[in-house]
């Protein structure tokens, strides 16, 4: 019988939440890992009782978490993180040259094929690869060389926090890294190059058209087309079809284009979802109304997804990696907000319920869709 | 023997009580019996100090003999207390809240 699980990473804890294909009666597991950060947790696609983990701690920096059993057991992995050769320097706030320093693993992409390979995008600014199930990691050091001494931190930090696989091409990595900009590689991350050419960054940087540097919040493929992406800029909602050569805005009659996560309906490729968000420094929806927005046309035409949502008094911020579908036939949607709920749509969005209500703030949300 | 007290997150990650004993040779410092626990426990490594540059972390304390150690030389000599096991290394989780 077919079903999900929810990995949810939240501020001071996982949760795992489970359900049939009905997806009406839920099960929740946790907090795993109570007290610590948890940032991403995500499962293999090969195989989704492989799962990896990322635990971060003010206190106790950054650790890794495997389980081979879907969550119900977890094993430290390595957690050494270290730059390849000299790490050299990126630029820092006051414009001086800041050396490169790990502070944490913001998101996990397990290989499409093997079950082994994992992929880590990181804070400062970098993209590691474990092919031992996580045990030691290499950097693929030539994405820092791509201008790197030209990016600065956002307020977030200088995270690397989304990875996209070309589900046709394991040679292909596009990556997105905060107040830096979207990164492709042809080669397996032997080389990488900017593909940032038509983000437009008019009120962020003194050069809105430059190469690098550019706020990139998450972006989005479906597997069936992918040179077609999906971004949430810090404002923007772009899109492009040739593989990030060029983009294009499709924010369209969006209320607000500025938001963090998006996501693609699994069996829709024009059908594309965001969460708009008032404003850079008022992180909360617009009017006290949580609405998620759908376009079918792949941009530029919105609809409000409100139906089970609050529609008043809610300022929650639903943050980058805590959006997600799953996909049975009939889409589900899913995801986390700070003040700990986690809502789902098990029809595509037009209707949501909260599976739970009150968990601590989260950070991240991944759906496996379980056979 | 040394006798090293943990805070609860890594007895959790050790899934170890909150006292363990580690045995060094030679004389006792806190790189040694750091070293010691981390050979002991390879899950603590990077969580009480910086894996890189090897220096106790920001928000980790080293107490011991109702003394605080943790600006104390990494190779300093530790209270004779701790070298006979008549008194405890704490590793703590140092107060970071508002």
């Amino acid at each position: 019988m077919s079903g999900v699980r929810v990995l949810v990473g939240t501020k001071k804890g996982a949760f795992v939440l489970t359900a049939d294909g009905k997806r009406d009666k839920w099960d929740i597991s946790g907090p795993h890992f109570a007290g610590m950060e948890m940032y991403h947790l995500k499962g293999s696609p090969v195989n989704p009782d492989r799962l990896y983990a990322s635990q971060t701690s003010g206190w106790f920096g950054q650790v890794m978490q495997r389980s081979d059993d879907g969550g119900k057991t977890w094993e430290p992995i390595g957690n050494d993180f270290t730059y390849e050769g000299v790490p050299g320097t990126h630029q820092w706030y006051d414009g001086t040259q800041h050396p490169w320093e790990f502070a944490r693993v913001w998101h996990l992409e397990p290989s499409l094929t093997d079950p082994d390979t994992v992929y880590a995008g990181v804070e400062d600014g970098a993209l590691f690869k474990s092919t031992d199930a996580g045990q030691t990691w290499n950097e693929l050091a030539a994405l820092r060389h791509t201008k790197g001494h030209l990016w600065q931190p956002g307020a977030g930090g200088l995270c690397l926090h989304t990875i996209v696989l070309d589900p046709g091409n394991p040679d292909r990595i596009f990556v997105a890294i905060s107040a830096a900009g979207a990164f492709r590689t042809d080669d397996g991350g032997a080389s990488w190059r900017p593909i940032n050419k038509g983000l437009r960054s008019e009120w962020e940087l003194p050069d809105a058209d430059a190469e690098v540097g550019h706020c990139v919040h998450n972006m989005a493929m479906h597997p069936s087309r992918p040179n077609v992406l999906f971004m949430q800029k810090h404002w923007d909602v772009m899109r492009t079809d040739d593989a990030g050569e060029n983009w294009r805005e499709v924010s369209g009659n969006l209320p607000s284009d500025f938001g963090f996560p998006i996501s693609v309906h699994a069996h829709e490729p024009e059908t594309v979802y965001v969460v708009p968000i008032k404003s850079d420094s008022e992180h909360f929806p617009l009017d006290g109304k949580l609405r998620v927005y759908r376009s079918r046309t792949g941009g530029n035409e919105w609809e409000a997804l409100t139906k089970g949502l609050p529609q008043q008094d809610c300022y929650v911020n639903i943050l980058r990696d805590a959006m997600s579908v799953d996909s049975l036939d009939a889409c589900g949607v899913y995801f986390g907000t700070t003040g700990g709920q986690v809502y789902a749509s098990s029809n595509a969005g037009d209707t949501w319920n909260p599976i739970v209500r009150d968990l601590p703030a989260v950070l991240s949300v991944e759906v496996q869709t379980l056979s | 023997m040394i006798r090293v007290v943990l805070p609860a997150h890594l007895q959790s990650l050790a899934r170890a009580g909150r006292e363990v004993e580690v045995t060094i040779s030679g004389p006792a410092t806190q790189r040694a019996v750091l070293d010691a626990l981390e050979t002991t426990y390879p899950m603590l490594r990077g969580t009480i100090r910086d894996p890189a540059t090897q220096k106790r972390r920001p928000l980790v304390r080293f107490f011991a003999c109702r003394e605080d150690l943790s600006h104390e030389s990494p190779d300093a000599p530790l209270p004779g207390a701790v070298e006979t096991g008549t008194e405890p290394f704490l590793i703590i989780g140092a107060m970071a809240g508002g």
